[in-house]
């Protein structure tokens, strides 16, 4: 089992090496010019201030030179400056983080608490409404913009019915807990104040369905079609001559092996909610990776970018590692 | 005798067929519908797609402005005919090139194996390790806006998948007895993958394929609503939620453009799941 | 008093509701088992032997049903029952065990958990009580280690194994009745033979009523006392099982005894099968009359208009039969088989020589620490193949023979060794240099559903070929020689156009044997050929290839797993273990007097014989290189000697054997 989780993180180790060429030569290869973009078109028109402002963020230099700077620094936690916000990309990325994970965790448990009943219903329904709706309802969820859920979500229940608090994490008028986490349902419970913890969660509301929607979808699908594939199986009909209840079957006997593609789906799922968050963000005004991404990418903040990207496909790493460990623990025939 | 027991009746054929494949017809219907608006376009709207009229502007919908007018005053409903165009045009191109960049590619890989196949498919799972979004907004953003060079920055993310796919179908394959009996009398290796191997492989392909153009629909106006998609004013249905997203009040300047691509999306997955159900025959025989 | 059969089977009638129509599965079948009885059911694939089976304990699933008729056990009727109670006898006085043992036990279960559920849930044992139960269980069944067996997982076992653990799965709850579907089809012959002695045990020390489903007469004859066998949805004779080996009274069981080479009876001089021609009926469209009548070589009358019953024709002995009913008797087949001078290559030049062939599979790489694992399948094999001789190589799953037929035939590259066809050594030449050679060595392949491109058309499947090699243009003269090679076949020419799905198991055969006489080859390697078949098929498919071969001059490497069949086919027998020859000989000779304790071994382990050495224990696994004599492990005759490996050396002449101890493990006496 040791064997098992070191051959796997150096797997993934290797992988993140190889992932920070790739970020370096999109970044330094494609044709676009961060000069325009963050001086101006009038700056960008006077050759000694183009020059003064290549040399002091290192664009002068040959591309392996600062490829070498470049991953001399990663090595030490150093992912460069951000252009646009003048604050180690670190740095920018450790605020704006939590507010992602916060939002992308809690509609992984939406669409899980939502997409796995529902998946497991249809299967053992086959062929009755039940299989239809959550046919429906699965179909609409992927095919669903996440960025016009995201404003018809907002127009219905906070401009229209006025039920739900408008975007951000919280009121306005509120003061985030104390950072311990940077979650804020965390911190506010820490803290002991109920009504930031009220805040925050009402504000979680409907980004992380919003966001949720499409992952219910594909949770959804995944686990009918796992579900229908293990009630195929001989072991089922073994059981039912055992005289088992048809109950104790599915829950004992099916779903312990239909859960296990779902989980690498899972895996999957919950690193594109991480990246995926974007557009909810920037429909929500949330303060999180997504929207920090967005505004890095649209200045040509390749600093910025190059350390997204980075710590971004990292996370897809390690989910992928967890992933692959629960694996073992679900399936005993990956264990050895 | 036997013919003296009454069997039961048997559902009839067609209301099965109609069970099965309703949904997927009515997803044909869909994706029919728009690609023919998609073509006949200009001659559907009332009004030119970028026909500024401020003093029109942001209308709600009537008998003159079906879905109302945008914040240049612009007839909306002209606008979502032709943003058909570029959604159809950015989805089956990204899908397309995609699916024949990576379907060649895993062929290769499965044909050649050894280390071409080794290096081929870190290749894939070095690309499958970045977030597709993120990469494609890195991309996008370093090519500059503009709708080819969203295609590229989609392309760039789109082709593992297939790359996958199609190097497990073509190993499948290649472990067939057809495929070795292939060998045994002697034919050439390209026949052998062009008349034996690629004609039984293609099946999944054509499910992703389907299921994909509206997935590649989506994250093209996706890219378009973070402004990196079509240079304005070209209609395109994500840029033109995103300049509603303001308007609460004016609700139909977002509302409507998100309903087409709701339903286009909607089609293509209705009609690529009846044609996964087609072709998986566990799922046919009952 | 008279006792109430555990069973009592009447007039039951399945149909499976398909969009063309109700197909009458089960069509009126009754029988009857007694307490502690064994009835075999015996039937080719499509006679209803399994549905039958599952309709027992109403195990069908959509869209099947069961109609009609009664199924009384213990005196109660099944059909009339509600769920619940149905819940209650299974697995508790009912039990079923499957044909697979690969998928039937649940993979993320241990095996602890899979035996003991249904003793609690039928409120059989306390949790506890289950758990010791289970693991006495388990060393009835014959596995080692019961308590730490227990606790794995399904995966850690082999197929023999799980059939045991199936089998204690079954017994648990000390039921009446155990039904038995298949349960040794997926096994190797001698693992077989372990566990149909294991049944024949537990029946009589459970006293459990055992009802065995089979296609193999000589399974059923191992374990039962009683047959009943089925074709078209109909039981068409039952009597005890000895009874219709030796005299089947209905044409079909006439047919199914004399089709199958039996590997105790003397051998004749023709080697053709009995093979009634055609297939089962449509069951959409059933003959009015005798089901049987359109391929009964015995028919009357009145078998084509009047349906016959199920009626005594001596006492204790059913058939459905109008022919035996008036009191005919059927004739003797001539004892099939071939005996006399085999062709023992001489002088001549071998047409295929293969000297210390080897073939390692690298296994994929489990992460990039992990050492790479090689399954060892070939590990240093020497033939010689005479021209126009068959010769036969036998061996269980494992053993390398499909590996050697691949090697042969250039779809794998071998590790080492040499190759030689008609004086051209292709071993280790390039694709480009083989391929004019493949001309004359062609293949027949094991799975008749797989080997055929389902995506071609027949006459393009037969062509391809030959315009490939150039032989042919397209066009009619392409036509042409597919309409004779149809009929060469046995098919009819206008089938051509069709594609493979619109045939039958036994005519996609006939067409991979016409795809491999296309390039009018000298040899042709058949891999299992005839395994995936249905008897009378396989009689069929043999008799064909035994034309073929006088007609054309072939020769033949024939692999099988059925010894029987290779003593009836083969002029010379290979037996593999392991990747290595043990023992080459002429085919009666080895039968006869086996020189390697395996060959001993594996013929006594053919169903249907008496006096059967019990192999213990499974092959070892091929991803260890096998050191020295390699069965010394199992080998009941094994020294210290054997650790060193013996050459294949000739004892007598033209019988090789490797083994230092040739002829030494006396085989049983032949019955």
């Amino acid at each position: 089992m040791l064997r098992y989780v070191l051959t796997r993180l150096l797997g993934a180790a290797v992988m993140a090496v190889l992932a920070i060429l790739v970020v370096f030569l999109i970044a330094n290869t494609v044709p676009g010019d961060p000069v325009l973009a963050q001086l101006g078109d009038l700056a960008a028109s006077n050759p000694d201030t183009v020059m003064e402002w290549r040399a002091k963020w290192g664009l002068d230099l040959p591309l392996w030179e600062r490829y070498g700077l470049f991953l001399w620094g990663v090595l030490h936690g150093d992912l460069g400056i951000s252009i646009a916000s003048q604050r180690p990309v670190l740095a920018d990325i450790a605020q704006y983080a939590p507010a992602t994970i916060e939002l992308a965790t809690i509609a992984f448990v939406v669409a899980l608490a939502v997409g796995i009943p529902l998946g497991i219903a249809a299967a053992v329904r086959r062929d009755s409404w039940v299989d239809a709706a959550a046919r429906v309802i699965s179909l609409v969820g992927v095919s669903s913009p996440t960025f016009w859920l995201a404003f018809i979500m907002l127009a219905i229940f906070y401009g229209g019915l006025q039920i739900a608090p408008g975007p951000g994490r919280l009121d306005p008028i509120a003061f985030p807990p104390e950072e311990v986490t940077g979650l804020f349902l965390i911190d506010s419970l820490l803290a002991g104040d109920w009504d930031t913890f009220h805040d925050t969660a009402a504000h979680l509301v409907l980004p992380s369905i919003v966001l949720a929607a499409a992952t219910i979808g594909l949770i959804t699908r995944t686990t009918r079609a796992a579900m229908l594939e293990a009630m195929q199986q001989d072991y089922v009909r073994v059981s039912r001559a055992k005289g088992l209840r048809e109950r104790f079957i599915i829950l004992r006997h099916v779903l312990p092996n239909a859960l296990i593609p779902v989980v690498t789906l899972g895996g999957i799922a919950y690193a594109n909610l991480l990246a995926g968050a974007v557009m909810t963000e920037t429909v929500f005004s949330w303060p999180g990776l997504g929207r920090y991404t967005f505004r890095s990418a649209a200045a040509l903040d390749f600093p910025a970018i190059m350390g997204i990207t980075l710590v971004v496909s990292v996370s897809t790493l390690l989910v992928n590692l967890l992933v692959d460990l629960s694996y073992a623990a679900l399936d005993p025939r990956v264990r050895r | 005798m036997s013919g003296a027991i009454a069997l039961p009746a048997v559902p009839s054929r067609r209301s099965r067929l109609w069970r099965r494949y309703g949904l997927a017809g009515f997803g044909a219907g869909i994706v029919l519908a728009w690609i023919l608006i998609a073509l006949l376009a200009p001659w559907l709207s009332p009004y030119p797609p970028d026909f500024v009229e401020v003093t029109n502007r942001l209308q709600p919908p009537s008998a003159t402005h079906w879905l109302g007018t945008d914040a240049l005053g612009r007839d909306c409903f002209s606008r979502l005919l032709h943003g058909a165009r570029v959604s159809l045009l950015a989805g089956f191109s990204v899908v397309v090139l995609g699916a024949g960049f990576g379907t060649l590619l895993g062929m290769v890989a499965a044909y050649a194996r050894g280390w071409v196949d080794e290096a081929l498919m870190r290749l894939t799972d070095l690309v499958l390790c970045f977030p597709p979004i993120i990469l494609a907004l890195a991309i996008a953003a370093a090519l500059g806006i503009g709708t080819t060079n969203t295609i590229i920055a989609m392309l760039v993310v789109w082709w593992p998948k297939f790359a996958r796919l199609a190097r497990a179908l073509a190993l499948v394959q290649r472990g067939q007895e057809y495929v070795e009996a292939a060998v045994v009398l002697g034919l050439k290796p390209a026949r052998i993958l062009g008349r034996h191997i690629v004609p039984n492989a293609v099946g999944p392909l054509v499910v992703l394929v389907t299921l994909d153009v509206g997935n590649a629909i989506i994250t093209f106006a996706g890219l378009s609503f973070l402004g990196l998609g079509v240079v304005p004013p070209t209609p395109e249905w994500g840029a033109m939620v995103a300049e509603g997203r303001e308007l609460v009040e004016q609700w139909w300047v977002a509302t409507f453009p998100g309903l087409a691509i709701l339903t286009i999306v909607l089609g293509f997955n209705f009609l690529g799941d009846g044609v996964r159900d087609w072709l998986d025959p566990k799922a046919r025989s009952r | 008093m008279r006792e109430i059969p555990v069973l009592e089977v009447k007039d039951l009638r399945t149909v499976f509701l398909t969009d063309a129509g109700p197909v009458r599965a089960v069509d009126g079948v009754s029988f009857t088992v007694m307490p502690g009885e064994t009835l075999g059911i015996v039937g080719e694939s499509g006679s209803g032997k399994s549905v039958t089976a599952l309709s027992l304990l109403r195990l069908l699933e959509e869209p099947a049903r069961i109609v009609g008729g009664s199924i009384r056990f213990q005196g109660r009727d099944l059909l009339a029952m509600d769920q619940e109670a149905l819940r209650a006898l299974r697995g508790d006085r009912i039990s079923m065990v499957f044909q697979d043992p690969m998928t039937g036990l649940n993979p993320v279960v241990r095996i602890l958990r899979q035996l003991t559920e249904h003793m609690v849930a039928h409120g059989r044992a306390t949790p506890a009580e289950a758990k010791s139960r289970a693991i006495s269980l388990l060393g009835r069944m014959g596995i080692t280690a019961p308590e730490r067996s227990a606790a794995r997982f399904p995966h850690e076992f082999s197929g023999g194994m799980r059939q045991r653990v199936m089998l204690g799965i079954g017994f648990a709850n000390d039921p009446a009745l155990l039904i038995a579907d298949e349960p040794t089809t997926a096994l190797d012959v001698t693992i077989q033979a372990q566990i149909l002695d294991l049944l024949r045990r537990l029946n009589g020390e459970f006293g459990t009523a055992i009802v065995l489903i089979s296609h193999d007469l000589g399974v059923i004859a191992d374990v039962c006392r009683r047959v009943a066998v089925m074709y078209a949805g109909e039981v068409v004779e039952e009597a005890g099982t000895a009874a219709v080996l030796a005299d089947p009274r209905h044409p079909y069981a006439w047919a199914l005894v004399n089709a199958v080479p039996r590997i105790g009876t003397p051998l004749g001089t023709d080697r053709r099968l009995v093979a009634i021609e055609g297939a089962p009926p449509d069951p959409l469209a059933l003959p009015a009359g005798c089901r049987f009548a359109p391929r009964c070589p015995f028919r009357i009358a009145r078998c084509e208009t009047e349906h016959p019953p199920l009626a005594e024709v001596a006492p204790g002995r059913l058939a459905r039969c109008w022919v035996t009913q008036a009191g005919e008797v059927l004739p003797k087949a001539g004892v099939a088989g071939f005996v006399g001078t085999a062709r023992i290559p001489v002088a001549t030049q071998p047409i295929l020589s293969v000297r210390g062939l080897e073939k390692r599979f690298p296994l994929p790489r489990e992460s990039l620490l992990a050492p790479r694992r090689v399954v060892h399948a070939v590990n240093g094999i020497d033939l010689d193949v005479a021209r126009g001789e068959t010769l036969g190589v036998v061996g269980e799953s494992g053993c390398g023979k499909s590996t050697l037929a691949r090697l042969i035939t250039r779809i794998h590259a071998p590790s080492a060794g040499s190759i030689v066809f008609d004086g051209q050594e292709i071993g280790q030449a390039s694709a480009a240099e083989i391929r004019p050679l493949r001309r004359r060595l062609q293949m027949v392949f094991q799975d008749p559903y797989a080997s055929l491109n389902p995506r071609m058309r027949v006459g393009d499947i037969l062509a391809e070929p030959l315009i490939a090699h150039g032989l042919i243009g397209r066009g009619a003269a392409a036509r042409e020689r597919v309409t004779e090679l149809l009929a060469t076949v046995g098919l009819n020419p206008a089938w051509a156009t069709r594609c493979p799905h619109e045939f039958s198991g036994g005519q996609r055969q006939r067409i991979s044997i016409a795809r491999a006489l296309a390039l009018q080859p000298d040899m042709i390697l058949a891999d299992e050929p005839i395994s995936a078949l249905d008897v009378n098929i396989q009689a069929q498919i043999l008799n064909l290839m035994l034309d073929l071969q006088q007609r054309m001059g072939l020769t033949y490497l024939f692999i099988a797993h059925d010894l029987a069949v290779v003593r009836h086919l083969c002029d010379r027998v290979a037996v593999l273990y392991l990747g290595k020859v043990m023992e080459l000989a002429p085919s009666a000779e080895l039968f006869a007097r086996p020189l390697h304790p395996y060959s001993s071994v594996l013929i006594s382990a053919v169903p249907g014989r008496a006096g059967r050495i019990l192999l213990q224990g499974e092959p070892p696994s091929t991803l260890a290189k096998p050191t020295g004599c390699p069965f010394r492990g199992r080998c009941p005759i094994a020294r210290p000697i054997c650790e060193t490996p013996p050459p294949l050396v000739e004892h007598a002449p033209g019988c090789f054997a490797a083994c230092h101890f040739p002829g030494e493990f006396a085989p049983p006496p032949s019955p």
